[in-house]
């Protein structure tokens, strides 16, 4: 293709334009990272929002759906902060820490920073370090997706966050939810980097709150996760809400080390979580779970790609997806494993479960492998609920409505159970039964 | 109780009529016995009884205590004190049997204007039901049915119906696929539940679930029709003699 024929911009392309001209001067970096965001403006400069025609996004056309970009949100009212994490508890009960980023910036003082201090946990904002001077390594791109649209955005804008560093060998005792707050309209972008030392073991719970009017919310979490280093990452997007929301996670897995996460999203109008994941190190682990409910028009797009670039790692890649009204679901699923990647282990399978008869589901599993001596299967089934199953709970006196809660719950659970934190069980079901009740 | 008059069904999808004029009366205390050949139909009226909507009405009518049933859902029925025991139980992956029972004994209760059951309440029914039907409580913690045995699926059935308390119980063939012991068990279960206010409707193949559950009366099911209504020793008549007789009457 010639790069050098110019597009035409949508509004939503323009209005990016005139936000990056009017925040270019607030937003933290070095010299290098400034080259970077005006790189990543120029890419999109010439290519555009992510469309229809960029294989990756096929199925889920964001430069369609933006029908204009909303500035940057600006700095947030404490006060408006903590009202929203009291009445907007994703979580309720649960024994955790948190830390709080708010409009796209990190609020050290609404953060447990000392308490994690002492469970070998150091929160830094990242401002302070993408001015320094390894600072443009923090924006560094996925390996497998170099050139990834969202993540462009992402690097054009990125507005705040946090390195979270877990000490070697530090097991920390509660979940860390990592909490982002809409305290008012407006985009947000942030960029969060975990760094679990050799050894270490956390379970972060992100979660997204507040006034989600206007504005998508683009982040990045970037995980290096150390040698015999365990990572659990539950990720929540729920809520309804017009503008995007798009999540990317990039994991780098070292040597007998464990990446466990679940993406649970429920309501958005648009909502895409795409994840690349490397196996650096050998005898490694990765888990990947993938809970979606989507109704009205709106899509939900669960993507992945998996490489396995070094021999004897397992992973499991198992996503569940319920579809009501004319809503359009997406998985799209690939593992790589590369030619002297032997005895790697890969086992994907996707499940969708159609509520109506308009929904629509893409699934698309693929394997490329390279290697001749690994197991690796995939599966994908599309089935609507058992009038049988319906039938034998109705004739118990469960009302309709109830009965098919109970059926989509037994659906979605097998893969939270599989994924297996069951401190966060009762939470992920609470918010099954919000949208089953709300959408 | 149940009045069934002129009862015809056929199946939805493709118009075979199952149910060819099935006239029944059970009054409260009373227990029935239905028997009758492969595919006369007996299971296809448990559905109709239930609101399967696998199957069409025709003609004719069914009254529940004086009212209309036909024109209740499923699980309006059940509130109304319809139960079920199914021939076949159905398993139902990822839904705990724990879960199920208080949330359909809930279900019921608020619909018929009763405040739901508390924890320990709901817990102390359900150890006395189980211990009574032999039931070990680790069966109830895996999911509903869920790799229990044939037998085992039977006796939860009646497990279920212990705990609901239904106004009218309708057994389709409980006793096949258990074993003496629990054969005795669960008739025992069920004979708890004999009341001057509750009526059962007894399907079987075997004059043996008999003797423990004595019906008042026994009817033959056949091609549709209820073909001869005796009492219990037409029981001891057709295990001798086969349905014969009453299967040519009814053609
Ligand atoms: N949903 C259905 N679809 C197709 N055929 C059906 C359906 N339900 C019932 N039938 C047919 O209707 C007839 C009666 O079936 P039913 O199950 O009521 O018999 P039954 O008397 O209970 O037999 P059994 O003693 O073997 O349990 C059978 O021929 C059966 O195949
Ligand atoms: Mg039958």
């Amino acid at each position: 293709m010639n790069a050098s024929v110019p597009i035409k911009h949508t509004q939503a392309e323009s209005d990016l334009f005139d936000r990056f001209e009017s925040a270019r001067e607030a937003l933290a970096g070095s010299v290098a990272v400034s080259a970077l965001r005006e790189a990543a403006v120029d890419q999109l400069r010439d290519r555009g929002l992510p469309h229809r025609r960029v294989e990756e996004y096929k199925y889920s056309d964001l430069r369609a759906f933006m029908k204009a970009a909303a500035l940057l949100a600006t700095a947030a009212d404490l006060s408006r902060v903590q009202a929203i994490l009291e009445d907007q508890d994703l979580f309720g009960g649960l024994e955790r820490y948190r830390i709080v980023i708010a409009n796209g910036s990190y609020l050290p003082t609404l953060s447990d920073v000392d308490a994690l201090a002492t469970e070998g946990v150091t929160v830094t904002n990242l401002n302070d370090a993408l001015s320094g001077e390894h600072g443009a390594q923090l924006l560094a791109p996925p390996k497998s997706g170099q050139n990834d649209g969202v993540v462009a955005l992402n690097t054009a804008f990125v507005q705040g966050g946090v390195i979270v560093d877990v000490a070697e060998g530090a097991a920390v005792s509660k979940p860390v939810e990592l909490v982002q707050v809409a305290a008012s309209s407006g985009a947000q972008a942030t960029r969060i980097k975990v760094r679990a030392g050799a050894g270490a073991s956390l379970h972060l719970l992100e979660t997204f709150i507040g006034d989600t009017a206007e504005g998508e919310v683009n982040s990045v979490f970037d995980y290096d996760i150390a040698d015999k280093a365990h990572l659990a990452a539950t990720r929540l997007i729920v809520g309804n809400c017009d503008s995007a929301r798009l999540l990317t996670t990039i994991a780098t897995i070292g040597a007998e080390a464990e990446f466990r996460s679940l993406g649970f999203m429920a309501g958005p109008k648009f909502a895409r979580n795409q994840q690349f994941i490397n196996f650096v190190g050998e005898n490694s682990e990765a888990k990947i779970y993938g809970v979606t409910m989507v109704g009205r028009d709106d899509l939900a797009d669960q993507t992945l790609i998996v490489d396995h670039a070094v021999p004897h790692c397992n992973s499991r890649e198992f996503f569940k997806t319920v579809l009501d009204g004319r809503a359009k679901g997406v998985y799209q699923g690939r593992i790589n494993v590369a030619q002297h990647a032997q005895k790697s282990d890969g086992e994907m399978m996707t499940q969708a479960l159609l509520l109506s008869e308009e929904a629509e589901m893409a699934n698309k599993p693929e394997l490329e492998i390279f290697a001749d001596d690994v197991i690796c299967a995939h599966g994908a089934t599309s089935g609507q609920i058992d009038e049988d199953l319906l039938f034998y709970l109705r004739a118990r006196g469960i009302p309709e409505a109830e009965a098919k809660t109970l059926l989509v719950l037994a659906f979605l659970s097998e893969a939270i159970e599989e994924y297996g934190e069951d401190d966060v069980t009762e939470g992920l079901e609470a918010r099954v039964r919000d949208w089953l009740a709300s959408h | 109780m149940l009045e069934i008059k002129n009862l015809h069904a056929r199946i939805a999808e493709d118009e075979t009529e199952i149910l060819r004029g099935v006239n029944l009366t059970v009054n409260p205390g009373e227990v029935h016995a239905i028997m009758g050949p492969n595919g006369s139909g007996k299971s296809t009226l448990s559905y109709v009884l239930a609101g399967k909507d696998d199957y069409e009405i025709t003609e004719g009518e069914v009254l529940f205590n004086g009212e209309n049933m036909l024109d209740m859902d499923p699980d309006e029925r059940a509130a109304a004190g319809m139960f079920l025991a199914f021939q076949y139980p159905i398993e139902i992956p990822g839904v705990a049997t724990m879960e199920f029972l208080k949330t359909a004994m809930n279900a019921q209760r608020k619909a018929r204007g009763e405040d739901a059951l508390s924890i320990p309440d709901f817990m102390k029914r359900v150890k006395a039901a189980a211990n009574h039907l032999n039931v070990s409580m680790d069966m109830l913690k895996r999911p509903l049915n869920v790799g229990f045995s044939g037998g085992e699926k039977k006796r939860a059935e009646i497990l279920q119906m212990s705990l609901l308390e239904p106004k009218l119980c309708v057994l389709d063939e409980t006793d096949s696929g258990l074993d003496i012991d629990a054969l005795r068990i669960v008739s025992q279960g069920v004979n708890t539940l004999r009341s001057p206010e509750r009526a059962m409707v007894v399907i079987t193949h075997y004059q043996r679930l008999l003797d423990h559950i004595v019906p008042d009366v026994v009817h033959v099911l056949s091609k549709g029709r209820i073909v001869k209504t005796g009492d219990k020793d037409l029981a001891l008549e057709l295990e001798k003699n086969g349905y014969a007789d009453y299967v040519d009457a009814a053609a």
